[in-house]
């Protein structure tokens, strides 16, 4: 388990005077401090960590967030920014000393632009609210993380989220213009507009991405894509993920970048095969999932292309979709991998790691090594296009033992990412779960630079203090 | 004294961080850069000493199946360009080359590429040069070398300082190597090209193509001063698709279709588009002459006519339209009053500026990009400290005093 900083006895001594503070800023029901109603602030996607928070506050508006953080500087208040509680790395966890403060109530649509292709929408609207806010005019939000249902921008902007289609689409950094920010003084800040390139330092790159620890996000303007005419999918089953990871070089060699190209190894083909029933070929050892866009013409051409590159591969089976019915149920056993993998085990580690795309082969063989060593199951599902691995770890949370391990062996997993030249995540952020893992990617020197950054910005650390950084000493 | 007369150069990463380290010890300001290519932009730096990547080159590392390469920061562009040609492939922000603008002889770095993140025409689609840095090593105001990001596509770990460090034109850190993303280069390039009377008819055929379903990968207005200079006869609204050879054939068609209701259009071959949107990337279009100042305003797209008017009545502009009219390139007298109303039009749309080139007075008299409001100029300050406490590092060259 990793240890959280020590509540600041002088804040939590004065507690029900912050609370009050807090509730002369925001309306009653904005500020929750009852110790039953602040349980479902707890934790976030990383269930294993736990800790109620001082209170909670749910602001409506920018205004009503920077009251709320003048108060919490003015009091030397730790404050942790909260979207949907989605956060695969503990990145909304509290600290017993901290105010969460929760963005899902500034959830509005503020403007859409169909001429300059951009919407401005509060921090808490979901990912999929937006694409689904312009669907009607053929235009959608490029990134998808599979959370997409219930995550937020602003957290997407917090861990600079990615999904499956980033190969194309590039991830969160790539589709953002401009952000509105509050400061740790409660100082709001616009940053970048409706305009691609911002003059001076590229201050929305950097907050992408940033966890909280920079500022916090209010709201978000985001590009949107005028979506192609069509997209088709296709499925493609192999002896041994050797050869699977030929083909996706392959493919990759060939000059065709498909819009999404997804693996999935032989235990996450039967998981998903059980749950979504998608009709994925149990005697593969690899498959892969490979999606074009286009005309239908278009999409045959691109289809018929990929196929014959497969079919040097020594395919088990190919399946090319005939129609979009045909390609849902493709992305079904996929977009449901992780309810399929909670089936066979109700608690899992879901792991985030990146490796050249080379490498994919030799480190499977290890992860499955580990898998035994450890005597814990692992499935692998992988963006295979961009090498971000999501290695899902089953243990019994109701065992100790078990999650220690479970710990120790996603532990292994991400520094063999970073010993073959990858990196600890590729969308999930370091958050709480990779903190202590960071000096194995960086040098001191490094972390101190980082560090001298976040004190820029942040300099009594009061925004999301656990997190990222490895605790000093 | 205008420019530094003591020039270092080293071969080795460890001497350009020894090389600042010993600038940090003294506190004595370092001009940094490649091969200086871009010292005619922005504002001028006064320091003593020149430290340059030049001699710092080569390619450390291409892996074409995993659309990566590496590359030491004083590696000419155009060696990397080369490389990933010959394997098919090509650098995704297009890049351009202001050597023209800026009577530039030498070859443009890498590093001062990255440094000044500049993008070419795909920029509108396929995103900026910052956005496929995907590490950068460099050597910051203290002469320590830090890494950030890696070599693999997508990386969330840690503070992105590719970013930070991409566009800010050396201040931070000295950068020493960078890697990129790469993609595969398109099998054939066409343009549909439309003839449009005026600046709002042709920003609205370029919203059109570039809400189309077609893909369209650089979206440009040249009225008809522009347009000629790349032998067209009218003002014309420029549209590009690049992908696999039927794909280009089907896509430029149905654009054409939809483009025709804002005037008569053409579909140009793959010649005539290479040659085309390599003149766009350049600003060739432009024609400023030797005395003129050229400015880049970055707005709103649908802003780009009201800003062309404006700039138009307040002085002898040249100008055109980049980025389905995001991008407003435009030379003119170089003089404080057409900056002024550069500086208005710009903020009327909502928008930046940048001086890209000027005689060195008026470069030092007005505010060469826009100013920070106060708060966020604080947070400069704090960053620019956090990376280069003496302030050695091209100090002056973004904003007077930083």
């Amino acid at each position: 388990m990793l240890r959280l900083p020590d509540p600041k006895p002088e804040v939590l001594a004065r507690r029900e005077a912050i609370v009050a503070g807090l509730r002369a800023l925001l309306p009653d029901e904005a500020v929750i401090a009852e110790p039953l109603r602040l349980r479902p602030y707890e934790t976030d996607g990383l269930t294993a960590y736990r800790q109620p928070p001082l209170a909670v506050v749910l602001p409506s508006s920018t205004e009503q967030v920077a009251a709320v953080l003048r108060l919490c500087h003015t009091e030397g208040v730790r404050v942790v920014p909260r979207g949907a509680g989605t956060s695969l790395s503990g990145g909304a966890l509290p600290l017993a000393d901290a105010v969460v403060l929760g963005l899902m109530r500034m959830n509005r649509i503020l403007e859409i632009d169909y001429a300059d292709r951009f919407a401005v929408v509060q921090a808490g609207v979901t990912n999929l609210g937006i694409t689904q806010a312009v669907a009607e005019h053929g235009f959608f939000y490029a990134p998808d993380p599979s959370s997409q249902l219930a995550c937020m921008i602003g957290g997407n902007v917090a861990m600079n989220s990615g999904g499956a289609h980033c190969l194309k689409y590039g991830v969160t950094a790539n589709n953002l213009l401009g952000l509105t920010i509050v400061t740790t003084e409660g100082e709001v800040l616009r940053i970048g507009g409706t305009h691609l390139d911002a003059a001076g330092y590229d201050w929305l790159g950097l907050l992408t991405g940033s966890e909280g620890q920079l500022a916090v996000v209010t709201e978000v303007t985001v590009r949107i894509l005028r979506a192609p005419e069509g997209a088709r999918a296709m499925l493609a089953a192999f002896r041994s993920n050797e050869v699977a990871g030929a083909c996706v070089d392959a493919i990759i060699s060939s000059g065709i970048i498909p819009v999404a190209l997804e693996f999935m190894d032989r235990p996450a083909i039967h998981a998903c095969e059980a749950f979504a029933h998608a009709g994925y070929p149990l005697d593969a050892e690899a498959m892969l999932i490979i999606e074009v866009e286009g005309s239908m013409v278009e999409q045959d051409a691109l289809l018929d292309r990929l196929r014959t590159i497969c079919e040097k591969h020594d395919p088990i089976s190919l399946k090319v979709s005939q129609t979009p019915e045909e390609s849902l149920a493709i992305w079904k056993g996929r977009k449901g991998a992780f309810g399929a993998i909670g089936r066979i085990s109700p608690d899992y580690l879901c792991m985030d790691g990146v490796i050249p795309t080379s490498r994919l082969p030799d480190v499977l063989r290890r992860i499955g090594e580990m898998s035994n060593s450890y005597d814990l199951q692992v499935a692998n599902i992988f963006h295979a296009g961009d090498g971000n691995l999501h290695p899902l770890i089953m243990f019994d949370a109701n065992d100790p033992e078990s999650f220690a391990k479970a710990e120790a062996f996603g532990a292994d997993v991400l520094k063999l990412c970073v010993e073959v030249g990858g990196c600890l995540t590729g969308e999930h952020g370091v958050g709480v779960e990779k903190r202590d893992l960071m000096p194995t990617q960086f040098t001191a020197a490094e972390l101190e630079q980082q560090r001298r950054i976040k004190s820029a910005f942040d300099p009594d650390w009061l925004l999301n203090p656990h997190k990222v950084f490895p605790l000093a000493a | 004294m205008a420019f530094s007369d003591i020039m270092t150069a080293p071969i080795e990463e460890e001497a350009i961080a020894a090389a600042v380290a010993e600038a940090h010890a003294a506190g004595e300001p370092l001009l940094v850069q490649g091969n200086g290519t871009k010292t005619a932009m922005l504002r001028l730096v006064q320091a003593a000493r020149n430290l340059s990547t030049r001699n710092h080159r080569g390619i450390t590392l291409y892996s074409p199946n995993e659309l990566v390469i590496r590359a030491r920061a004083g590696t000419p562009l155009i060696e990397i360009e080369a490389a990933v040609a010959e394997r098919g492939q090509h650098l995704i922000a297009e890049p351009p080359d202001y050597s023209a603008l800026f009577a530039a002889t030498a070859p443009q770095t890498l590093g001062g590429v990255v440094a000044a993140n500049l993008s070419g025409p795909r920029r509108i689609t396929w995103g900026a040069m910052r956005d496929h840095v995907l590490g950068v090593r460099a050597v910051n105001g203290t002469g320590e070398i830090i890494r950030s990001g890696g070599r693999v596509l997508k990386n969330v770990t840690g503070l992105d300082l590719c970013k930070l460090l991409s566009g800010s034109h050396g201040t931070l850190a000295v950068i020493t190597e960078v890697t990129l993303k790469v993609l595969p280069a398109p099998e054939a390039v066409g343009t549909v090209a439309v003839h449009t009377p005026d600046a709002n008819a042709g920003i609205a055929a370029l919203a059109t193509a570039l809400g189309s379903p077609y893909g369209v990968s650089a979206a440009a207005w040249l009225p008809s001063d522009a347009a000629s200079r790349l032998g067209f006869t009218h003002a014309v609204a420029l549209a590009r698709i690049e992908d696999f050879t039927p794909s280009v054939a089907y896509r430029t068609a149905k654009l054409r279709d939809e483009m025709t209701a804002f005037g008569p259009g053409d579909i140009l071959d793959d010649a005539a588009s290479r040659k085309l949107w390599r003149a766009v990337r350049d600003a060739v279009p432009l024609g400023a002459t030797a005395e003129q100042a050229i400015w880049r305003l970055s707005v709103r797209p649908s802003a780009g006519a009201a800003v062309a008017r404006a700039l138009r009545e307040a002085f002898d502009a040249s100008l055109f339209l980049d980025w389905g009219g995001g991008l407003v390139w435009v030379a003119g007298p170089a003089e404080a009053g057409a900056h002024a109303a550069v500086e208005a039009a710009a903020r009327a749309a909502g928008g930046t500026w940048m001086l890209v080139r000027a005689p060195e007075p008026l470069r030092a008299a007005v505010a060469v990009i826009p100013p920070e409001p106060p708060v966020l100029a604080a947070i400069s300050r704090r960053v620019k400290t956090a990376f280069d406490p003496r302030g050695i590092l091209n100090p002056g060259r973004l904003y007077a005093g930083l």
